[in-house]
């Protein structure tokens, strides 16, 4: 036997108040865990973003289009060293439920400006040789099991073809991956895209450039937007990197979302927490006193109260983000589509150990101190 | 210098309760010697319960001195006063005051936790001790597994198992029936006659007092009868 043996046991003097106490917590790092890794996919764009790269949309809203004539307007702009253009596509695979990411570019500068994705099967030449090839993402080729060489029918629930058809058949030509960044989407040619839908022709949704140098960002952007001003359809330029925040804001601010969710929860726990652990500790006043007695000192008392509250806390928190991590690994295959590269991150893993160690801390402080001083002959009275 | 194992000098004992002050006893004066088996009878509230506290070192005189084997302690400050109650006092409670959440042989582990001794020379004493209460075939019993009288045992065995000069026993056999009470008396005398410890003993129950070599009696404060056993 030793102290750890004194604490544990002390702890689960009650069992059922313990268990409800380690259910409560562990319901609250649950919480946290999940929302933490969530929010963590939404904001991961601005994470992945580089930092030279810039995004051109239509000013009254990135879902307007603008001519595909700005295209070749800003690659001749002084600073810009690549462009990609695109469309958003709106596809779903063989039931609507089935949706797929997919854009409309020019396939063989989109992989000039997002220098990070590599082809892993296939290759850029032979996606560039014809027009029905698309490059797809690793996220979404193991979503759906598409393999290369795989032909299958891409259908729009926005653009109709000229046919009347909704559906491009396309064939995999290449499979790329990134290491960091998501790959939950693919990239389908914007000349075949084009020239068979029925509307909207010759329009492009919005333009990705890179300047090679962050210190140009503001001035290409000033440039860019200067020169569309008082057209048909003028230019917001900002970096990706808030082009991705913003685009996020469109489902509210999650951070904060997530940030009250998780305080609530934190805040709830701490009082009921707090509350049951000294109300425990009235009722160990005798014991207290008695360890006293035996010759126990004040501070190895307190340290036994703070070390059952700790222990407490990381059994509650270590099986509330245990049981995060595994419900996030089985639903990030799932949800590889809407939420790539869901998982829990190291430092959501590293601040919640903090914060169930402040937590243990916190909730012991007031019974520790309570234990530290208690008079043994008050604690031994019989009253 | 005297022989004695303690001394108290002029103890006296106050306590204010609102704007009232109580006295519990004043100027007592009282030597025990070593392996001394001593009762303390006396009415409620004659200050028995709050001397053996002052003789253990878990209360403090508000004037006089306390010395325990020429160690003054009614001074000491808290932490040098716990180590000394570990090394040198037992406590035997009359309602045994044992741990619930630890068996037997946990409970009497306990006082050597704070010893620094080896987990397996631990076990060798926490044995011998369950043995000398004849309690080893339970030490995997907890205490609510146990009867008042052998929860009492396990009480003797951790007041003892640090080997203790002294054992302060505060109604030990209040809550227990005759023959139970009249086992545990016997075994504090098997402690005081043969392991030499020497016991102090508070009782309400003077069938319990004639078990100890000498009998004091308490009132307001002052001893107003001593009486050597045969």
């Amino acid at each position: 036997m030793n102290d750890g043996t004194l604490i544990r046991k002390s702890l689960f003097r009650k069992k059922t108040r313990a268990i409800l106490l380690i259910l409560s917590i562990m319901t609250a790092f649950l919480i946290f865990g999940l929302l933490g890794s969530f929010s963590r996919v939404f904001t991961g764009g601005a994470d992945s973003a580089a930092a030279d790269r810039l995004v051109t949309v239509n000013s009254i809203n990135f879902t307007l289009s603008m001519p595909y004539a700005y295209y070749e307007r800003i690659s001749a702009i002084e600073g810009v060293q690549s462009v990609v253009h695109n469309v958003w596509f709106g596809g779903y695979y063989q039931q609507p439920t089935q949706f797929i990411q997919a854009f409309a570019s020019n396939i063989d500068q989109y992989f000039v400006v997002y220098d990070e994705l590599e082809a892993r099967e296939g290759s850029l030449e032979d996606t560039l040789a014809r027009r029905d090839c698309v490059a797809i993402g690793r996220a979404l080729a193991d979503q759906y099991d598409f393999t290369l060489g795989q032909r299958f029918p891409l259908t729009s629930n926005i653009w109709q073809r000229t046919d009347g058809t909704f559906t491009w058949e396309v064939d995999v030509c290449m499979i790329f991956e990134a290491e960091t960044g998501p790959t939950n989407y693919m990239i389908i040619d914007y000349e075949y895209f084009n020239e068979a839908r029925s509307f909207g022709r010759d329009e492009i949704g919005w333009m990705t450039l890179r300047t090679g140098n962050s210190e140009l960002n503001d001035a290409v952007s000033q440039r860019i937007d200067t020169m569309f001003a008082n057209s048909r359809a003028e230019t917001e330029t900002t970096t990706e990197a808030a082009f991705n925040a913003a685009f996020v804001e469109q489902f509210g601010n999650i951070a904060l979302i997530v940030t009250l969710a998780v305080g609530a929860a934190f805040t709830t726990i701490l009082m009921i927490v707090g509350t049951t652990m000294v109300m425990a500790g009235n009722e160990r006043r005798r014991d207290v006193a008695v360890m006293k007695t035996l010759g126990f000192s004040a501070p190895r008392i307190f340290g036994h109260v703070i070390g059952e509250t700790v222990l407490l806390c990381l059994i509650g928190g270590l099986l509330g983000l245990g049981l995060a991590a595994g419900l996030i690994f089985v639903a990030s295959e799932a949800l590889a589509g809407s939420f790539p590269g869901l998982a829990m991150p190291t430092d959501i893993v590293l601040t919640s150990l903090a914060i169930m160690l402040a937590f243990g801390v916190v909730t012991g402080l007031a019974p520790a101190l309570n234990a530290m001083r208690l008079n043994i002959v008050d604690g031994l009275s019989k009253d | 210098m005297t022989d004695a194992l303690y001394q108290l000098t002029d103890l006296s004992k106050r306590y204010t309760r609102g704007r009232e002050s109580i006295t519990i006893f004043s100027d007592l004066t009282m030597e025990i010697a070593p392996k001394d088996f001593i009762s303390i009878m006396g009415p409620s509230g004659s200050g028995k319960t709050t001397l053996l506290n002052l003789l253990g070192g878990i209360d403090r005189p508000s004037s006089g001195s306390v010395v325990c084997d020429g160690v003054r302690i009614d001074n000491m400050n808290q932490g040098k006063l716990a180590k000394w109650r570990a090394a040198n006092v037992g406590f035997i409670f009359q309602f045994y005051n044992l741990m619930p959440t630890l068996n037997a042989s946990q409970n009497v582990e306990l006082p050597l936790l704070l010893t620094g001794l080896s987990g397996k020379e631990r076990k060798r004493r926490v044995q011998t001790a369950l043995e000398i209460v004849k309690l080893a075939d339970r030490a995997k019993h907890y205490p609510r597994q146990l009867s008042g009288g052998q929860q009492q045992r396990v009480a003797i065995a951790r007041a003892i198992v640090a080997d203790p000069k002294v054992l302060l026993c505060d109604e030990p056999t209040g809550d227990l029936d005759r023959a139970t009470a009249d086992e545990i008396l016997e075994t504090l005398q098997v402690l005081n006659t043969e392991l030499g410890k020497t016991i102090v003993m508070v009782t309400h129950d003077p069938a319990a007092a004639r078990y100890a070599e000498r009998e004091l009696h308490l009132d307001k404060g002052r001893f107003v009868e001593q009486e050597v056993m045969a």
